[in-house]
């Protein structure tokens, strides 16, 4: 079967992807619905849901939580994507090396991944923000400097388990070197656990950036959903729609990401599906 | 007891890496202590500030800085906070005991909880308890921890006014005795939810899965053979060993815990380490920052060991792999 057909038997999955397609429309085309800068003050302060022209009300000081949603799609999704590309580059470098020459290069690696597996990865990234200043590039590194260890043991195993195939003693026998075995033999054999285990990573890099933007370590200069609930939470009394809605922003597309990811786990292991 | 040993020797490294880690973070931060000061201060000379350096050993090489911090730190000298004006230990051991509070509570409930739902979920697969667990523990995995701390004080503080919205005790009652104990625990109830609503998720799944696993091991064949009632088996025989990978997991999640706590510390104000995190962070006291990280840290490393060696004593396997 193909993967399309695959994937579709999870009604889950396909739920999922849907809902992924809509929030990145929401995200490209925030500037079109919502064209004012979504710091700026756009109406009656606190005004309820449906009033004063605004669907999800207004904060405190007047500013439109639906544009701060729709431009908070494209951060979200944005810092999920760029942190996990940048953890899925480190962690497959990190377990390919590891796991291609063993010994005491896979020793020390894996000592250092331990490392980085044991220190609290939130209170680590949080830290990492601080002492950088709190900006798009620097949110991308601090997730992604908490994300790779998992990919890098990961990638190590399959090329622990890979490296002795006969097919690549071929390569050697060829004369290959070792990088073009690495990339052009191993690698392609063990990605569809590395998407696998990258699309769930996604979720959780979103998860991430919206607890540090909640902190007060988001990028000053860009709308998120995690600062508008920050800034929201004195209002809880008096207008808790300005906590309620960008909360329910992240639930669902984290959830949705979660869905799909295992959508593909399922059709690039069917087996393992039809087992349990 | 060689196992234990070999443990405890395993963990020397990476302790030592972390302290390394910490030094060079600090070393990566803009300004020293010294700027610190002399902003406090308003205004300070050149001259003044060099001085200064000399004194705290700001002017030596790195590697010796190092030598002085990697001592430091094994007396638990973990610097000054210019802020609170208290050395950064005192100040971390005030508060830690209000977060160890949380975490226990927070590991009790979402364990119990959670091996209760994947042992429903595992002895009805596929019928509709199955489903709803798995839903639930799906939504509650993608839910960001601070939003649910927020909804439920909407809903149970302000609008049902059950629980208090902030706080771990009510200073104004000057409650003694049992009475302070059980204003404490009404405090404790809605941080310990939000905080293990993400962990029972796993738990849940974890626990989950490894019923069925071990549904199909061969020692179950073998117990029905024998005739052996199904509900012996199961909560006798299967449950078990089915708890094993759940109290692995539960050591393991502890790191993760403490970030939790942050976020769920600074959204109920509960006056524990993630509070203090949340303080330093607004103050930019780096020192103090670097304080909770290393001992959070540590607190990890100690777990997974009380972990291991509570394992192995469980599972003599352990120590042959």
């Amino acid at each position: 079967m193909t993967f399309w057909k695959l994937f579709a038997r999870n009604r889950g999955a396909v739920i999922g992807l849907l809902i992924l397609f809509l929030m990145t429309f929401l995200a490209i085309t925030a500037g079109l619905f919502f064209p004012a800068d979504p710091f700026s003050l756009a109406g009656v302060p606190m005004s309820p849901p449906g009033e004063n022209g605004f669907l999800l009300g207004s904060d405190s000081l007047g500013r439109d939580v639906a544009a701060g949603i729709a431009h908070g799609a494209k951060t979200s999704l944005l810092i999920g994507l760029l942190a996990t590309l940048v953890a899925v580059f480190v962690g497959i470098v990190m377990g390919a090396l590891a796991g291609y020459y063993g010994g005491i290069i896979d020793n020390l690696l894996m000592r250092f991944t331990e490392m980085f597996q044991t220190i609290p990865s939130f209170i680590f990234a949080i830290l990492l923000v601080a002492i950088m200043k709190p900006s798009i590039e620097s949110i991308v590194i601090a997730i992604a400097v908490v994300s790779w260890p998992a990919v890098a043991r990961l990638v190590r195993g399959e090329f622990l388990s890979l490296r002795n195939r006969e097919f690549v003693q071929a390569c050697h026998t060829l004369g290959m070197s070792d990088i073009r075995i690495m990339l052009g033999e191993i690698l392609p054999n063990c990605l569809s656990p590395v998407i696998v285990i990258g699309s769930l990573m996604v979720a959780t890099a979103i998860l991430i950036e919206s607890g540090l933007a909640f902190l007060g370590l988001g990028d000053p200069n860009i709308m998120s959903w995690g600062f508008q609930i920050g800034a929201g939470r004195t209002l809880l009394r008096s207008a808790w729609w300005v906590c309620t809605f960008p909360g329910i922003a992240i639930l669902v597309t984290v959830l949705a990401i979660n869905l799909v990811g295992e959508g593909i786990n399922d059709a690039l292991n069917p087996r393992l599906r039809e087992r349990t | 007891m060689r196992y234990v040993v070999k443990r405890l020797l395993q963990a020397i490294p990476i302790v030592l890496a972390i302290i390394i880690l910490n030094f060079l973070l600090l070393q990566l931060a803009e300004g020293d202590a010294v700027d610190v000061l002399a902003g406090e201060a308003g205004s300070a000379t050149p001259e003044y500030m060099a001085e200064l350096r000399a004194k705290f050993g700001l002017d030596q090489p790195l590697p010796v800085q190092l030598a002085v911090y990697l001592k430091n730190v094994v007396f638990l000298d973990l610097g000054y906070s210019f802020r609170h004006e208290m050395p950064v230990s005192e100040l971390i051991f005030d508060r830690l005991l209000a977060t160890v509070l949380l975490m226990v509570a927070t590991i009790t409930l979402a364990v119990g909880f959670g091996v209760f739902l994947g042992l429903v979920a595992a002895m009805g697969l596929n019928t509709w308890r199955d489903t709803a667990i798995s839903i639930f523990a799906l939504i509650t995995y993608a839910t960001p921890l601070f939003w649910v701390g927020l909804m439920l004080i909407v809903v149970f503080s302000l609008n049902l006014g059950w629980f208090p919205t902030s706080g771990m005790e009510n200073f104004a009652m000057f409650y003694e005795g049992w009475d302070r104990v059980k204003d404490i625990a009404h405090h404790l109830v809605l941080p310990t939810i939000t905080l293990a609503l993400f962990y029972l998720a796993l738990y849940t799944r974890l626990m989950r899965a490894s019923m069925l696993e071990q549904a199909g091991q061969d020692y179950v064949t073998t117990a029905r053979a024998k005739g052996v009632t199904e509900n012996r088996i199961m909560f006798v025989h299967v449950l078990r060993n089915a708890l094993l990978p759940v109290v692995t997991m539960a050591g393991v999640q502890v790191g993760a815990l403490i970030g939790g706590s942050v976020i769920v510390e600074s959204v109920f104000a509960w006056p524990g380490l993630g509070m203090l995190a949340f303080e330093a962070l607004f103050s930019r006291d780096l020192n103090l920052l670097l304080g909770i990280f290393f001992l959070s840290a540590l607190l990890v490393v100690a777990v997974n060991l009380v972990v291991d060696i509570v394992y192995s004593s469980l599972d003599p396997r352990i120590e042959v792999d």
